[in-house]
C-alpha cells in the first residue's frame, strides 16, 4: 500500500510531498473515492437489472439519478425532507414504467442497434424536458445533517455526514436487492427471466411484467442514489449523462450483468479517480474513467469478474 | 447507363436551380446554410457507408470531423517562429509548406499553408481511424457503441483540455484556403457562390465515390455483413478488412468535411467534438433510412439547414431527440422505407380476403 | 358582382392601412446572438431576457427618436458555428443595423473578421481582452477586463500581507482566461502561485484536489476562478476541510443564487465585481446607484428571479447602442464613431468612456471588492 506514515511538518523540505501522502490526505481521498464509487456502483447496477431481464442498455440511467434528486428538490418547498425523497423515488419509478410501457413494450425483436438509438433518445428527451421545467439552474437538497460546512472526523480525515449517508444508502440498496433477488418469489422470477427467457414464459413467468419491473427497480435506485448526493454534488439538469458513461464504465469493468462485480468495479474506479488527483492534472480526471473503458473494451470486454459467455449478448 | 446517371443529375439540377433562384430573388444568404449543410452532409453519407451498409453504430464520429477541423485550424494559426532554428521547420520550409502571416496583433507568424495543413490533418484523421478501428471494431453491439462514443468523449477532452488547441474558446482567425487559383474556400459575402459550389462539388464527389463503392464487390461484402456477419466470413468474405476499410473511409469524409468547413467559418469551437453532435449524425443517417445514402442526404440537407437557420430554436437537440425516437418506433429503415403505400393499401382493403 | 365587391373591400382595407398613423414608421433591427441555452445558459438567459425587457421598455417610450426597435434573438446554445450562421444571418437578411452579443469569449472571436468584413457593429457580452485587443473598428464590449479583477484581487493580497497563492480555475473559456491573467500579473505584485489545477466544469466534488493543495502549508490563500457550480463546491469543500483561508473569487460570482448554494460556507468570500450586487447600499450621489436601482427592480419583479451582473452586461450593450444610434441614426458604419464618442456614461458594469483606442470603456473602479456576510453581498473593507 501506500507508505503513509511521514506527518506532515516533514515532508516539505523541496520534495513534492505527493508521493508520500499523510495518513490523513490518503483518507481524505479514499473517502472521496469510495462516495463517489458507491454512485457509480448503484448506476451500474441499474444497468444490470434491465440488462439482465431484457438485453437492453439503457442509456437513460443516468437521467433516472438526476429526476430523483431534481423532482426531491422541487416536492420540498410543500413537504419534509424524507417524505420528498420517497415521493421523489417514487415518481420516477413511475417514469421508469412510463419509459417501458411506451417506448419499449410493444417492439418487437428490435435490434441491438435500434434499441441502443432509442433509449439515446429518451435521454436527450428526459434531459431536455428537464431544462425546460426546471431551467438550467443548479439545485440542491439541504444535508440531511447538519448544514455545508459540519464534518465529522474519522480517522484523522474530515467528511462531510452527507458522505455517510450516500455510501450507507448504497450499501443498505445493495443489501435489499440482493435479499431481494434471492429470496423473494417476484426476484426469482425476474433472474430466471433473465437466466432463459422462453423457459420462463414456459413457466407461466409474466415476462413482459417483469420487464417493467426491472425498469421501476432500476429507476428506483438511481432516483434515491440522486436524492443522497445532491446536497454534495448538486443537481442540474444534464448532470445525468456524464453519471451513466462512468456508470456503463463500472458495468462493464465489473462483467456486464454482474452485480457484485459492479459493486467492486465501481469502488476501484472511484479510488483510481480519487487518487489520480495526487499524480496527473486535475483537468484530466474525466478522460481517465474514458480511457479505463476503452482499455477494458479492448483488452477484457466480459470485464475484471465476469465470463466469456456471459459477454455474449443477450437476445431481447 | 442513364439511369445511374439519373439520380446525381437530378441533384447537380437541384443545387444550380437553388443557386439561380437565390440569385433571381435577391435571397443569396440561404447558400451560407446551404454550404454549412453541404459540409456536414459530406459526414452524414460517410457515416451512412459505416452504419447502413456495413452496419457498425458510431457514436464518436464527431470525433473526425474534429480532428480534421482542429488539426487543419491549429496548423495554420500556430505560429511556427520560435521553432524556426530546428530542423522540421527547416525542412519544412524548403519543402514550401510553410507561408508567413501576420496575426490579430500583427505580429509575424511563420504557419503552415492551408494545403499541407489539409492533408496533414485528413491523413492524421485515417491513422488515428485505422489504429481505433482495429480494436474497436471486433466488438459488438453495446460495446461497440460504448466504444466509439468513448472514442468522441476523448476527442473532445483533449481539444478542450489542450492550449494548442485553444481550449474551450476553440481556434479563430483560421485563414482562407485557397485550393486553386481562382478557387478558395472562405466565408466572405463575395465568394458565397464559389463556396456553396465547392461544398457541394465535394458531396457530389463523395456520393459518386461511394455508389461506386457500393456497387462494387466492396460494397456487396459490406452487405453481406451487414446481413449476417457468420454467414458472410463462411463464405470467405475478411470481415475485419472490410469494416476497417469502410470505418477508416467514413473517417476521412468527416475529416475532409471538417477541414473545409473550419476554413469557411473561419473558426472551429468544442462543440464540433460533443456527444450530441455525433448523435445528431447518427439520427440523420437512422432517419434518412439506414442503407440509403441519398436518403440520408436528403435529410441531412434539410435537418442541418433548418438547424443553422435557428428554426428550432432552444429545443435544437430535443428536435433530434424527437426525430430518434420516432423514427426507430416507427420507421427503422428510415422515413423513405416505411411502405407507405403498401400500408395504406393494407387498410383500406377489405379484411379477411 | 360578387368578385368586384371583394376587390371593392380589399381595396378599401388597403386605403385605411395607409392612414393608420405610423404605418409608414421604419422599424430598426437589432439582432441579438446568445446562449440562451446550454453551457453559457447563465450568461445567456439573463442577457436575453433583459434584452427583451429594455425593448419593450424603449418601444413603450416611443423607440429611438420615433422608431420602433424590433430585437431579434438567435440562440447559439455556445456553439461557435452557429453564431457564425446566425450571425451571416442577421446581418444579411435581416439587415441588423448592429448586434448584440454573443455570450461567450470564444464566439465573439470567431465573429470578429466576419463582422468587420460586413462592417456591422457587434457590442459583446463577453470578457476575454482580445476581443477589443487588438482593437477591431466595429467591435466592441462591456464586461470588465479580466486583468482588472486579477488586479483588485491582488491588491487586496497586499493589503493582507498574503504572498503566496493557490489557484483553482474551471476549465471554461472564463476559467482560462482567468487564470491566464492571474499568471501574467501576479509577479508584478510580488505574489507567488505555489499549486495551480484546473478541473472540469462539470466537476460535482473538488474534496481530492483541495485536500492535496491543503497539505502544501505555503498556502496562504486560495484564489477560484470558475463559473457556477464549482464557485460553491470550492467554498464547501475547502470549509468542510476546516480550511479557514481566505478564498478569492472572480467576477464571475455576480449572483446571490451561488451565495446560497454554498450556504453557510459562502460566508467569507472575497471577490471583485460591478456594484449591481449591493446597489442599494450606494451612497446616493453614486452615478450608477438610480439606473442599478431600477434595473434590479424591473428584472426581479418581471422575471421572478434574481437579477446579476451578467444581464447588466447586456444592460450596458442596450443602452449604449441606443445613445449611439440617438447620435447618428440607424447606420451600420456611423455607429462605431458614435460609441467611441460616448464618455462617462454610467451603466450597471461601470462607468463608461470610450475612444478610438478603447473598446471597453471600463477602468480598474468598475469593480468594488465585496465580501459574503450572513448570506448577503457587501462591500468589503479590510
Amino acid at each position: 500500500m501506500f507508505c503513509c506514515g511521514w506527518p506532515a511538518w516533514s515532508s516539505h523540505a523541496g520534495l513534492s510531498a505527493d508521493f508520500f501522502m499523510t495518513f490523513e490526505l490518503f483518507i481524505q481521498y479514499l473517502f472521496a473515492g469510495i462516495t463517489y464509487g458507491s454512485i457509480y456502483a448503484i448506476v451500474a447496477i441499474g444497468f444490470n437489472i434491465i440488462y439482465n431481464t431484457t438485453g437492453i442498455i439503457n442509456f437513460a440511467q443516468g437521467e433516472f439519478v438526476m429526476l430523483g434528486g431534481m423532482i426531491s428538490i422541487s416536492l420540498l418547498s410543500f413537504m419534509p425532507l424524507p417524505l420528498a425523497i420517497v415521493l421523489a423515488v417514487g415518481i420516477t419509478m413511475v417514469v421508469g414504467a412510463l419509459i417501458e410501457i411506451v417506448f419499449i413494450r410493444w417492439l418487437d425483436t428490435p435490434s441491438v442497434l435500434r434499441m441502443i438509438i432509442i433509449t439515446i433518445g429518451i435521454s436527450i428527451l428526459i434531459r431536455e424536458a428537464a431544462l425546460f421545467i426546471w431551467g438550467e439552474n443548479v439545485r440542491s437538497l439541504p444535508y440531511f445533517v447538519g448544514n455545508e460546512i459540519t464534518t465529522v472526523g474519522i480517522l484523522g480525515a474530515r467528511v462531510s455526514p452527507q458522505v455517510l449517508w450516500v455510501i450507507g444508502s448504497c450499501c443498505v440498496m445493495v443489501l435489499v436487492l440482493n435479499i431481494f433477488f434471492r429470496s423473494t418469489s417476484v426476484g426469482r422470477e425476474m433472474r430466471a427471466c433473465s437466466a432463459n427467457r422462453k423457459a420462463a414464459i414456459l413457466c407461466g413467468i409474466n415476462t413482459r411484467n417483469m420487464v417493467t419491473l426491472s425498469f421501476v427497480l432500476s429507476a428506483g435506485i438511481g432516483a434515491l442514489a440522486g436524492c443522497m448526493m445532491s446536497p454534495i454534488t448538486y443537481t442540474q439538469y444534464d448532470n445525468g449523462t456524464g453519471l451513466a458513461i462512468k456508470g456503463f464504465t463500472v458495468a462493464i469493468l465489473g462483467g456486464l450483468g454482474n452485480s457484485g462485480g459492479a459493486v467492486a468495479a465501481g469502488l476501484l474506479l472511484g479510488i483510481i479517480e480519487a487518487f489520480s488527483v495526487s499524480v496527473v492534472p486535475l483537468a484530466f480526471q474525466d478522460a481517465i474513467a474514458i480511457t479505463i473503458l476503452l482499455l477494458i473494451l479492448f483488452i477484457r470486454p466480459h470485464g475484471l469478474f465476469g465470463s466469456k459467455e456471459a459477454a455474449g449478448l443477450r437476445e431481447f | 447507363m442513364m439511369k445511374k446517371l439519373l439520380a446525381p443529375l437530378i441533384l447537380v439540377a437541384f443545387l444550380v436551380g437553388i443557386q439561380l433562384l437565390c440569385r433571381w430573388t435577391d435571397t443569396l444568404y440561404y447558400l451560407t446554410q446551404m454550404t454549412m449543410a453541404g459540409y456536414y452532409s459530406l459526414l452524414v453519407i460517410g457515416l451512412c457507408l459505416v452504419m447502413g451498409y456495413a452496419g457498425q453504430i458510431s457514436l464518436g464520429h464527431a470525433g473526425f470531423f474534429a480532428i480534421g477541423g482542429y488539426l487543419s485550424a491549429a496548423l495554420t494559426t500556430r505560429n511556427l517562429l520560435p521553432f524556426q532554428k530546428t530542423f522540421l521547420v527547416k525542412a519544412l520550409s524548403s519543402a514550401g509548406l510553410l507561408i508567413s502571416g501576420q496575426d490579430i496583433y500583427g505580429e509575424k507568424l511563420l504557419v503552415v499553408t492551408p494545403w499541407a495543413a489539409c492533408i496533414a490533418a485528413v491523413l492524421i484523421a485515417a491513422t488515428i481511424a485505422f489504429l481505433i478501428g482495429i480494436p474497436v471494431l471486433k466488438l459488438k453491439g453495446h460495446y461497440l457503441a460504448m466504444a466509439t462514443l468513448g472514442f468522441g468523449i476523448i476527442i473532445y477532452r483533449v481539444v478542450l483540455a489542450s492550449s494548442y488547441f485553444g481550449g474551450a474558446d476553440g481556434i479563430s482567425a483560421v485563414p482562407s484556403f485557397k485550393l486553386l487559383p481562382g478557387l478558395t474556400v472562405n466565408g466572405s459575402t463575395s465568394d458565397r457562390v464559389q463556396n456553396y459550389y465547392i461544398a457541394w462539388t465535394l458531396v457530389l464527389f463523395g456520393m459518386f465515390l461511394l455508389r461506386n463503392l457500393i456497387n462494387s464487390r466492396v460494397g456487396r461484402a459490406l452487405r453481406a455483413i451487414h446481413g449476417s456477419e457468420k454467414a458472410a466470413e463462411s463464405i470467405g468474405v475478411d470481415i475485419a478488412r472490410y469494416k476497417l476499410y469502410s470505418f477508416v473511409l467514413s473517417a476521412v469524409f468527416a475529416a475532409v468535411a471538417g477541414v473545409f468547413l473550419t476554413h469557411y467559418n473561419g473558426s472551429i469551437g468544442p462543440s464540433e467534438a460533443s456527444v450530441m453532435k455525433s448523435i445528431r449524425y447518427v439520427a440523420i443517417v437512422a432517419v434518412g433510412g439506414m442503407s440509403h445514402i441519398w436518403g440520408a442526404l436528403f435529410m441531412s440537407v434539410i435537418l442541418n439547414f433548418l438547424s443553422l437557420r435557428g428554426v428550432f430554436g432552444s429545443y435544437d437537440d430535443a428536435v433530434f431527440g424527437v426525430i430518434l425516437i420516432l423514427i426507430m418506433l416507427f420507421a427503422p429503415n428510415g422515413i423513405l422505407r416505411i411502405g407507405l403505400g403498401a400500408k395504406l393499401k393494407s387498410f383500406f382493403q377489405p379484411k379477411g380476403e | 358582382m360578387k368578385r368586384f365587391g371583394i376587390k371593392m373591400i380589399v381595396a378599401a382595407a388597403a386605403l385605411s392601412l395607409l392612414t393608420v398613423p405610423g404605418a409608414w414608421a421604419k422599424t430598426i433591427k437589432v439582432g441579438a446572438v446568445l446562449a440562451v441555452t446550454g453551457g453559457a445558459s447563465f450568461l445567456g438567459g439573463p442577457e436575453a431576457r433583459t434584452l427583451e425587457m429594455l425593448v419593450a421598455e424603449q418601444n413603450a417610450k416611443g423607440g429611438i427618436n420615433g422608431d420602433k426597435i424590433e430585437m431579434i434573438i438567435k440562440d447559439t446554445a455556445g456553439s461557435p458555428e452557429k453564431a457564425v450562421s446566425f450571425t451571416k444571418q442577421l446581418i444579411e437578411e435581416d439587415k441588423v443595423v448592429a448586434i448584440i452579443g454573443p455570450s461567450t469569449s470564444g464566439e465573439t472571436m470567431a465573429l470578429k473578421k466576419i463582422v468587420e468584413d460586413a462592417k456591422t457593429p457587434l457590442i459583446s457580452c463577453a470578457a476575454a481582452e482580445v476581443i477589443v485587443n487588438p482593437v477591431a473598428k466595429y467591435v466592441f464590449k462591456t464586461p470588465q477586463n479580466d486583468s482588472f479583477a486579477a488586479e483588485k484581487i491582488f491588491q487586496e493580497m497586499n493589503k493582507m500581507k498574503i504572498s503566496k497563492v493557490a489557484v483553482l480555475s474551471g476549465n471554461t473559456g472564463f476559467g482560462h482566461a482567468g487564470k491566464g491573467q492571474i499568471e501574467k500579473i501576479a509577479p508584478k505584485f510580488g505574489i507567488k502561485i505555489v499549486e495551480n489545477e484546473v478541473y472540469d466544469k462539470k466537476a460535482t466534488d473538488l474534496s481530492a484536489v483541495i485536500a492535496k493543495i491543503k497539505a502544501n502549508p505555503e498556502v496562504q490563500a486560495v484564489i477560484n476562478w470558475s463559473i457556477v457550480p464549482a464557485q460553491a463546491i470550492v467554498a464547501k469543500n475547502m470549509r468542510q476541510a476546516g480550511w479557514k483561508v481566505p478564498l478569492f473569487q472572480s467576477h464571475g460570482y455576480g449572483n446571490i443564487k451561488y451565495v446560497k448554494a454554498g450556504g453557510v460556507a459562502s460566508n467569507g468570500i472575497i471577490f471583485p465585481a460591478g456594484r449591481l450586487l449591493v446597489a442599494n447600499m450606494l451612497p446616493d450621489t453614486n452615478p450608477q446607484k438610480a439606473l442599478l436601482v431600477k434595473y434590479i427592480k424591473d428584472y426581479e419583479s418581471k422575471y421572478k428571479e434574481t437579477a446579476s451582473t451578467f444581464g447588466g452586461h447586456a444592460y450596458d450593450a442596450f443602452k449604449i447602442l441606443v445613445k449611439a444610434i440617438e447620435a447618428v441614426g440607424p447606420n451600420r458604419e456611423k455607429i462605431p464613431g458614435a460609441i467611441e464618442n460616448i464618455k462617462n456614461f454610467p451603466g450597471t458594469g461601470g462607468v463608461f468612456t470610450f475612444s478610438a483606442t478603447n473598446h471597453n470603456g471600463l477602468s480598474i473602479d468598475a469593480f468594488e471588492m465585496m465580501t459574503v456576510k450572513d448570506g448577503k453581498f457587501m462591500p468589503y473593507t479590510m
